[in-house]
Order: structure tokens, then sequence, then C-alpha cells
């Protein structure tokens, strides 16, 4: 057995070692931050928060949880994620029901797909989308922050491929005592699917809440910017200047921009754990070909 | 909707069909909204391409502004600049596309020889994480950590006692943080597809191998590296079609006017002339040219990967 060799036992220990640095690594400049936007804004100024809070004080999170701007910006936020992941899943999960059959069933199946598939491969680039949302007058509408990306082909192929596992005799059954297409789609796929659409879903999330240029370009009123694009202008608009004085001033924002940015991701923080869980799961499933 | 009782019968013979399934109607219904939706925020732009063959004048519109043929791409190649943002481009695509391989690659073979469960468990929650992340929060880390007294050059300065490195303000450094930043988000993300493809190698053949006595080493080199060979391949072709994306969030996020000789790329190009100075045929030329040849690249990746590994998305 290999594993029992002392060369094998040698290079697992270093192994172990290694990869767990690497692991650490990846997280430590978050770490730091995060101390840093616990940490009292002296300290923070002064460069002394390393790997640990210094002055501990949750001064800046209060600070910005009265902004009011701030306030605004996590309220669109929320607003945005949960409306868009609404009418996105909707909108993919039912249309690809219908994808899932196959030609037999529902022969204008190919020429749908490809309709959407081509949406993937080519688009229109972003001058024509903004003049399009100009001229649909959608500035500064949250719907200009919804409906563009609400078709996501990528997610309906997922949806299709799921939909195509959930075994057909159970929606036989369901049309011999006279359900529709819409019954055996909202009574036996939407349950029988609840662990891949929630897998979509939470994906479908994490996007919207993560979007941030929609909103730069679209929202010209400041009060309408979801908090994605209102982090941008904060933190990395403020910021083109940090090589110089002017850098020095701005230090005195430091444990604020550290909480902001911190408070901007912690939804994504919570949902992790299910994340994890549920790609390894997705992306075999998804994967799964007939 | 002639509901006679008469012909209820032949109708529902007829809807039933040969397949035994009701006629379809109700599925092109089904589809409808998400094709009406591709149709506005999809097709159209697609229409509005012809911009990039005008001199797009908002008060004109498409039907009346003037037609300019091929102007503005020639004004495009004959740009020095321009030429210089493709090489940009190219620079950081490839880049990150060989080492967004190789290293997962890699990693995932060093990951598959941890045999501790919640060790290997707990090594992929940390690498993973950043990939979750929107560039908006990666870059505020980074302009913190990396900043002139961030923590990085805190360090270099009092371990190695070097100047500090302006890592977002110099072109070359500029370059390097990109392409690792970039690693740094991805490579626990790209991980994963090799993991799966590894538990899929038959434990027979390492079982075989056990009883020739091969070594670990052995069995890497003749069992595991060729059985991941062809989804690397997969994974490499794919890659292709992604030469001209350097990734606009990561770079707009990023880079500053200061290192746009090295920083600058096509898509922030696009935006800034597009955008911020309202040149927008120009913008859109550029744009079109971008994304018809990723389109050829990605139609040709796509034919060789299902040609030589049978890989198909649907």
């Amino acid at each position: 057995m290999y594993h029992k060799t002392l060369s094998y036992r040698v290079f697992s220990a270093f192994n172990n070692v290694f990869l767990l640095a690497i692991g650490v690594l990846c997280l430590l400049p978050m770490f730091h931050l995060l101390m840093v936007s616990l940490s009292s804004s002296a300290a923070a100024n002064g460069g002394l928060v390393t790997f640990w809070p210094k002055g501990f004080t949750f001064e800046a999170y209060a600070k910005t949880f009265e902004n009011k701007n701030f306030l605004t910006a996590l309220w669109v936020a929320i607003e945005r994620t949960v409306l868009g992941t609404a009418i996105g899943m909707f909108v993919n999960a039912i249309a690809a029901y219908a994808l899932s059959k196959d030609t037999r069933v529902f022969r204008a199946r190919n020429f749908y797909l490809w309709y959407f598939v081509i949406t993937m491969l080519f688009a229109g680039g972003l001058i024509p989308s903004y003049i399009l949302i100009l001229k649909l007058n959608l500035i500064d509408n949250i719907m200009a922050l919804i409906l563009p990306g609400a078709v996501a082909a990528y997610n309906m192929i997922l949806l299709l491929n799921f939909f195509r596992t959930v075994p057909k005799e159970l929606e036989e059954a369901a049309f011999m005592d006279g359900a529709g297409h819409l019954r055996s789609f909202f009574s036996i796929y939407l349950p029988v699917s609840l662990p891949s659409l929630a897998t979509v879903g939470l994906f479908t999330m994490v996007g919207h809440w993560n979007a941030y240029f929609d909103g730069l370009i679209y929202m010209k009123d400041s009060a309408k910017l979801p908090l994605a694009s209102f982090m941008q202008t904060l933190i990395v608009q403020s910021d083109m200047t940090s090589f110089d004085a002017a850098a020095i001033a701005n230090m005195s924002q430091r444990t604020l921009r550290a909480s902001q940015i911190f408070i901007g991701a912690l939804p994504i923080l919570i949902v992790y754990p299910f994340l994890q869980r549920f790609f390894v799961k997705g992306i075999v499933i998804g994967a799964v070909k007939e | 909707m002639e509901a006679n009782t008469s012909n209820i019968k032949l109708k529902s013979e007829r809807r039933l069909g040969r397949s035994g399934y009701k006629q379809p109607w109700i599925l092109h219904f089904m589809v409808l909204p998400a094709v009406v939706l591709a149709f506005i925020f999809s097709y159209v732009p697609m229409a509005g391409i012809v911009m990039a063959f005008q001199d797009y004048k908002a008060r004109l519109g498409f039907i009346h502004s003037p037609w300019v043929g091929f102007k503005h791409f020639e004004y495009m190649f004959s740009n020095d600049y321009f030429v210089k943002i493709i090489g940009n481009t190219l620079i950081f695509a490839s880049s990150k596309i060989v080492l967004n391989l190789i290293i997962p690659f890699a990693f995932a073979l060093l990951l598959n020889e941890v045999r501790n469960m919640g060790l290997k468990r707990s090594i992929q929650t940390l690498v993973y994480l950043p990939h979750f992340l929107s560039w908006v929060t990666l870059s505020g880390i980074l302009i913190d950590v990396l900043g002139q007294t961030g923590i990085v050059n805190q360090f270099l300065t009092n371990v190695f006692g070097i100047q500090p490195i302006f890592f977002l303000g110099d072109g070359t450094w500029f370059r390097l943080t990109i392409v690792f930043s970039d690693v740094w988000k991805e490579f626990g993300f790209n991980t994963i597809v090799f993991l799966a493809a590894l538990s899929g190698i038959s434990p027979a053949l390492y079982e075989a191998a056990e009883v020739d006595g091969a070594s670990r080493w052995r069995q890497t080199m003749s069992i595991t590296i060729p059985s991941l060979l062809p989804m690397l391949i997969v994974v490499a072709t794919l890659a292709m079609g992604n030469v001209l994306n350097a990734n606009f969030d990561q770079v707009f996020n990023l880079y500053s006017p200061m290192i746009y000789q090295q920083g600058d790329i096509i898509d922030t190009f696009v935006y800034r002339e597009g955008l911020l100075s309202g040149q927008f045929s120009f913008a859109t030329a550029v744009g079109l040219f971008k994304s018809v040849i990723s389109l050829i690249l990605i139609v040709i990746s796509y034919r060789i990967a299902y040609r030589f590994a049978g890989y198909r998305i649907f």
C-alpha cells in the first residue's frame, strides 16, 4: 500500500500543510480588512492593524448604518434581488419546462432552444442596449435592472436538464387524471425539482446582489443606486487617487470603507455554505447528458 | 371556439395525437414570456448594431442618421491606441486562461491526495469563497491591501526592506495584479471541475496498479493524468472563446488613467468612448469587432470540443 511508505507520508504531511496554507492565504486579505473595520479609526489610519483588531469598536458599522444613502442603496439592492430572482426564475423555469419536452411532443422545441442559445453567443453590446433602455424610458426604473437579464439561457438549459430527469411516469399519471401541461408544471415539476430550483435561484440571487454596472449606467438618480453600484462609486471611484497626498486624507475613511465592504458582502457570506453544497451537485447534475 | 358536442370525440383524438400527449399550444404559451423578453432585450439591441455603420445622432435616430460604411472600422485599425488595447486584452486574457487551467489542475491533483475529509472540505471552503464575491468587493479589498500604506507594502518594507510598490499605479505591477487577482478569485472554482473528473476515475485501475506495486507517483503519471487529459482538453478548448474577454468588471474596478497604456482593454475602452465621450457609433463598432471575433472563436472551439470529446451543452 503506497500510503504506508515513508516517502508518501512525508509528502502527505507537506501537502496538507501546503494546501492549508494556500487556503488561509486566499482568505487573509478579507480577514485583514475585517479586522480593520473592527478597529478604531486612529489605529487603522496609523497602519497598526494586522490580523487582530486594535481598539476594538463597532463604530464604523454604527456610522455606516446611520448613513441614509447607504440604507437607501441597501433597500434598492434587496428590492432588486427579490424581484429579479422571482421574475427571472419564473420566466426561465416555465420556458425550461416546455423545452424539456422532446420534439415529438413539442415540435417547435429546437427552434426555441436555438432562439435562446443565440442570445448566449451574441449580443448587441453596451451601446445599443443602453440606447434601448433610454428609448424604453426605463432610466431610473428598477425594471432596467431586472428585465434585460431576466432570460438567462444558461440557467434555462440547466433547468431543462433537471426537468428531463423527472420520471415521465409522474406526468403521465397526471395527464391520465386530466391535468394539462400548466398543471403538470406547477403541481409536479416544480415541487419535485425544488432542490435544483433552489440551486439556480441562489445563483440568480448572488448575480443580482453583485451586479453593479447596470445600476451605474441606468440609474441617474443616486437615490436609486443598488448597493453594489453605490459601493462602486464610494470605494472604487473615490480611490483612483490613492497614490498621492489625497490618499492620506482618504485614509480617515478607511474603517468606514472596510465596514461597507463587509456589509455588502455579508449576504453572500451567509448563503455561501448553501452555494458551496449546491454547486458541486449542480455542476454534476447539469452535466448529465441524454 | 366551436365547442360543439358532436365533434368533442374527434377533437380529443386529434388533441392527444400520436404520442399520447395533448396538443402543444400551451407549451408555446409557456415559452412566450421568455421569447418576448429575449426579443426586446437581446434581439432588438442586435439590430442596433447597424449604428456601427452610421454616424449615429440621437436626434436623428437609426433611420435618418447618415450611413458611413466601414469608416469607424478603418479608423479603429489605423489607431495606434486601439492596437495597444487589443494587445493588453490578449495578454490579460491568455495569461488568465493558461494559469486558470494549470493551477486548478495541479491543485486538484494535490487536493486529491488529502485523505482527511474534514481537512479537504475546509481547504475547499477557503479557496472557493472569493469566486462568489463581486469584483466591487474584491477591488475594495485589493485597493486597501495593496495600497501604498496597505498591509502588503508594510510587510514588504518591514521584512525585506524594499520601497513600497505601486501595485495599481505601475504598468507592469498592474498587469501582474490583474492576472494573479483573477487566479485568486477563480482557481478554487475551476478546481471543482477537475475534482469531479478525478472522482470519476475507476478505482479498479488504482487497485490493479497497487497489485503491480506501482508507487503513488507512478499511479498519478500513468492513471490519473491520462484520465484527466480529455477533460483538460475540453476545458482548454472552450476557454479559447474567451481570448478577447479580459474581464471588464475586474479591470474597470482596478484601473486608473495613469496605467491606461498597460491596463486598458477593449471593453473598458468601449465604455469610455461610448458612454462617457458619447462616440456611440465608434464604440459600437469596436464592440461589434470584439463580438464577431469571439463568436467565431466560440463556434470553432465548441465544434472542436464536440468533435474530439463529444462535448455538448444540451
